[in-house]
């Protein structure tokens, strides 16, 4: 090649890695993905059962299967991650100053993984023994 | 026919931020936008700034935004535009002066893709052979004349200056697809940073605005999946 790196300076300002790469490829990936497990997941939640039925004991109850913390599990990190790189490209673009991105990207990295861990709780809190508590707790156990 | 004939300007020595200024005119069908801007420059007001060199669409001096879009000035007739025309500096660039945009930006990200032939081995004694069909991979890509029109009418290039834009993509893609050049490796790693290539949202503004008529955005396309299958 003709203009390989001599120096160590040189070296470092053309290293690159694939993350871009990866984190692009990732976003196609997981909005296809992201298009059926949304609509899926509203379908289950709103569309097959009515809304206004809802109460403590069935969220329980469903929150107590193992493939919907499975599922939940993974539509949640899928879409935390997916929104929260396309907020982060939103912060390459629109801010022009090194610090206000280091910082905004802090608080942003932050949130969602204090979201995450939020979300995650809240899905694998309900173990089969609560479960059942609180199906007798409101007259559905058995 | 009756024209009304606005242009923004800007002065750094007087004002303190841009003005529109109108101008009434009588022009023919068949002038071009640069022959109005010439007829008031040359017969009403002097003081009127912009870039002009060649007038046939080659040099790339005169792109400027006509009526809302990025055209060339010496591309665009009168009678495709009607009675009502405005023209501004291009977005994105620091304004000079007028229609005049600091161009530094754009070079320096042009710059940055090394838009020259790399082959390191001896020349041979006769030409390097390429064929008709590996010409035909990259032949869009050379009608580039750096005019700016693509990377000034891409959003993303407006809030983020520090991105390469498509016109230094193009003339990457340029020197990548030319089965004659090695350094395509190196240009990849420059399009593979954070403000490279994958800022690129395919908006189709770069394509809309090319008076050469490059598919830009299938050229950003195609650098794209070369990244991505050469480097994985």
């Amino acid at each position: 090649m003709a203009t390989r790196p001599k120096t160590l300076q040189q070296a470092r300002a053309t290293y690159t890695t694939n993350r871009e790469l990866a984190w692009w490829v990732f976003m196609r990936i997981s909005g296809f993905l992201l298009i059926f497990l949304v609509f899926a997941h509203i379908f289950f939640n709103n569309i097959q059962i009515n809304v206004a039925t809802v109460d403590y004991a069935y969220v329980a109850a469903r929150l107590s299967k193992a493939w919907v913390k499975v599922y939940e599990s993974f539509l949640l990190g899928l879409a935390m991650l997916h929104g929260t790189n396309g907020l982060r490209y939103s912060i390459e673009d629109y801010f022009k100053r090194p610090g206000t991105r280091f910082w905004l990207k802090a608080v942003l990295f932050t949130a969602a993984g204090a979201m995450f861990v939020v979300g995650v709780m809240a899905l694998w809190a309900f173990s089969y023994q609560q479960m059942g508590d609180a199906m007798n707790a409101v007259g559905h156990g058995g | 026919m009756n024209v009304t004939f606005r242009i923004k300007r800007f002065d750094p020595e007087k004002d303190a931020r841009p003005h529109w200024q109108e101008f009434k005119i009588e022009a023919g069908p068949m002038d071009r936008v640069l022959d109005v801007l010439n007829e008031l420059k040359w017969e009403q007001d002097g003081s009127i700034s912009y870039r002009r060199s060649c007038a046939h669409g080659i040099c790339g001096s005169d792109a400027m935004v006509i009526n809302g879009v990025n055209r060339l000035a010496c591309k665009v007739l009168v009678k495709d535009l009607g009675n009502e025309i405005a023209v501004e500096p291009l977005r994105g660039l620091p304004v000079l002066k007028d229609l005049i945009v600091d161009m530094e930006p754009f070079f320096d990200a042009y710059k940055a893709v090394l838009p020259y032939f790399i082959n390191d081995d001896p020349a041979p004694v006769a030409e390097r052979y390429q064929s008709v069909e590996d010409r035909e991979r990259f032949d869009a890509t050379t009608k580039c004349i750096l005019c700016a029109a693509c990377t000034t009418s891409c959003p993303v290039f407006w809030t983020n200056g520090r991105y390469l834009g498509p016109a230094a993509i193009v003339n990457a893609h340029r020197f990548i697809f030319d089965s004659r050049d090695q350094g395509a490796d190196q240009r990849l790693q420059t399009l593979n940073q954070v403000n490279g290539l994958w800022r690129c949202r395919t908006a189709y503004n770069c394509t809309e605005a090319c008076p050469r008529g490059i598919p830009i955005t299938q050229a950003i396309e195609e650098v794209k999946r070369e990244l991505l299958w050469r480097r994985n």
